[in-house]
């Protein structure tokens, strides 16, 4: 098989993902904690690292999941259970190896790990994937780009809300409203890529 | 546990309660703990399908199902659940009712379920299913827990049909896909942007921001 022309198509997907169809500011995935982790930049790079890493791998565990095991055995319909089973196991076990042999990188991304379970943007991304029938290399790409836009898009909103803090905000709007309606604005700057790429 | 950050950001109540009283679960879901502005939880995977009000009913119904289920079947299970693998067996639980909302849907409504996509299956991580089954359904009677949930998930309903009513109205000059007298008419420069993704946060932010004021407000008065 040439694998020439999927690597492109990995590419293009995966630059879509990051910018014309973020995976945060276009299908609204992933919201809850970015809503509740960005107030520092710090602490959100921190998680976003943790996203981007935990979505590529747990991409690829389901796509080979789903092709190898459950079309074979006709049990697509099975997908939601073993996909979230999946991305638990493999977080616990992300956790326990950096525990046992990375202090340091535990010590920066350990506290969001457990967090990522719960992201939807984990399982949105695998179901997708699934939906848009993508072959194993543009799923990779595909997996990667979605983190790395949900990564960018909760440091900006981080760097934003950085500067709030002293600002005079109405008290019914202070937290999640004016995240909101930031969130809302990011999503408009990201409606201006959309000529960019004309990918699926 | 994961749903620290996620459910008391925003102070998010602690509802164990020793006696379950109908009359404040429902007062509690729909208005004065309610998941969308008070609690501030799960509005990721529904905030996707508001731009349409059939949609929004649909997914709105399929939550309504899944919540006050999965509550009832925790609470049940509760006092066989090891304390440690309970987010797991929740997971399942919640996942078992997510799956027969969607062949229920596959089968009898095809299109819908190709309209709603994934977002189905993202009830599973919808952060307001687990947090009811972990606040309540793990403490109380199947009873109650069944009630709380049911009216949490009606409490966040309504919101999103709220939602879902102004953006499609605006945005298409429609409701539920009938044209209204005004907004469908020549007089009425449709506002694209509320039907795509930013419209939805804006809407969202806005509406979070009412409710608060008027929470804030009443509770002003009544000191």
């Amino acid at each position: 098989m040439n694998a020439g022309p999927e690597i492109s198509q990995a590419f293009i997907v995966c630059i879509s993902a990051v910018f014309t169809q973020n995976i945060l500011l276009t299908y609204f995935l992933g919201l809850c904690p970015f809503l509740g982790v960005s107030r520092e930049v710090k602490t959100a790079t921190g998680l976003g690292f943790a996203v981007i890493f935990v979505l590529t791998s747990t991409c690829m565990l389901n796509w080979l999941v789903y092709h190898y095991v459950l079309v074979p055995l006709n049990l697509e319909f099975f997908r939601f259970i073993l996909f979230i089973i999946i991305i638990a196991a493999f977080v616990q076990l992300v956790e326990m190896v950096l525990d046992r042999y990375s202090p340091f990188l535990y010590q920066q991304l350990g506290v969001f790990l457990p967090l990522i379970t719960v992201n939807c943007a984990i399982l949105g991304a695998s179901l997708f994937m699934v939906i848009r029938d993508y072959s194993f290399i543009v799923a990779v790409g595909y997996g990667f780009g979605s983190g790395l836009g949900w990564f960018l898009a909760i440091i900006a909103m981080a760097g934003i809300r950085q500067k709030l803090v002293n600002d005079r905000i109405p008290q019914g709007l202070q937290g999640p409203g004016i995240t909101l309606i930031i969130a809302g604005l990011m999503a408009l700057a990201f409606m201006g890529f959309s000529g960019v790429l004309q990918a699926r | 546990m994961a749903f620290g950050v996620c459910s008391n950001e925003w102070g998010g109540p602690d509802t164990v309660n020793k006696k379950p009283d109908a009359r404040k679960i429902i007062i509690d879901g729909l208005w004065r703990n309610n998941p969308v502005f008070k609690q501030v939880l799960g509005i990721c995977s529904t905030l996707a399908v508001t731009n349409l009000v059939l949609n929004t009913v649909v997914m709105c119904v399929a939550l309504i199902f899944t919540l006050s289920l999965s509550a009832a079947t925790v609470s049940l299970l509760r006092k066989f659940t090891p304390r440690n693998i309970r987010m797991m067996i929740e997971t399942l639980i919640i996942g078992f009712y997510v799956i027969i909302v969607d062949l229920v849907l596959k089968a009898y409504w095809p299109e819908m379920s190709t309209n709603l996509g994934p977002y189905v299956g993202l009830i599973i991580t919808n952060c307001i299913v687990m947090g009811r089954c972990e606040a309540y359904g793990n403490t109380n009677p199947p009873g109650p827990a069944f009630l709380d949930g049911f009216f949490n998930a009606l409490g966040y309903s309504f919101i999103l049909l709220i939602i879902a009513t102004i953006r499609e109205l605006l945005g298409m000059g429609t409701v539920l896909g009938y044209p209204m007298p005004y907004f469908s008419g020549p007089y009425w420069d449709k506002w694209i942007i509320m039907v795509a993704p930013p419209g939805a946060f804006f809407m969202l932010g806005v509406v979070t921001w009412i409710f608060r004021s008027i929470e804030i407000r009443r509770e002003h008065n009544t000191k």
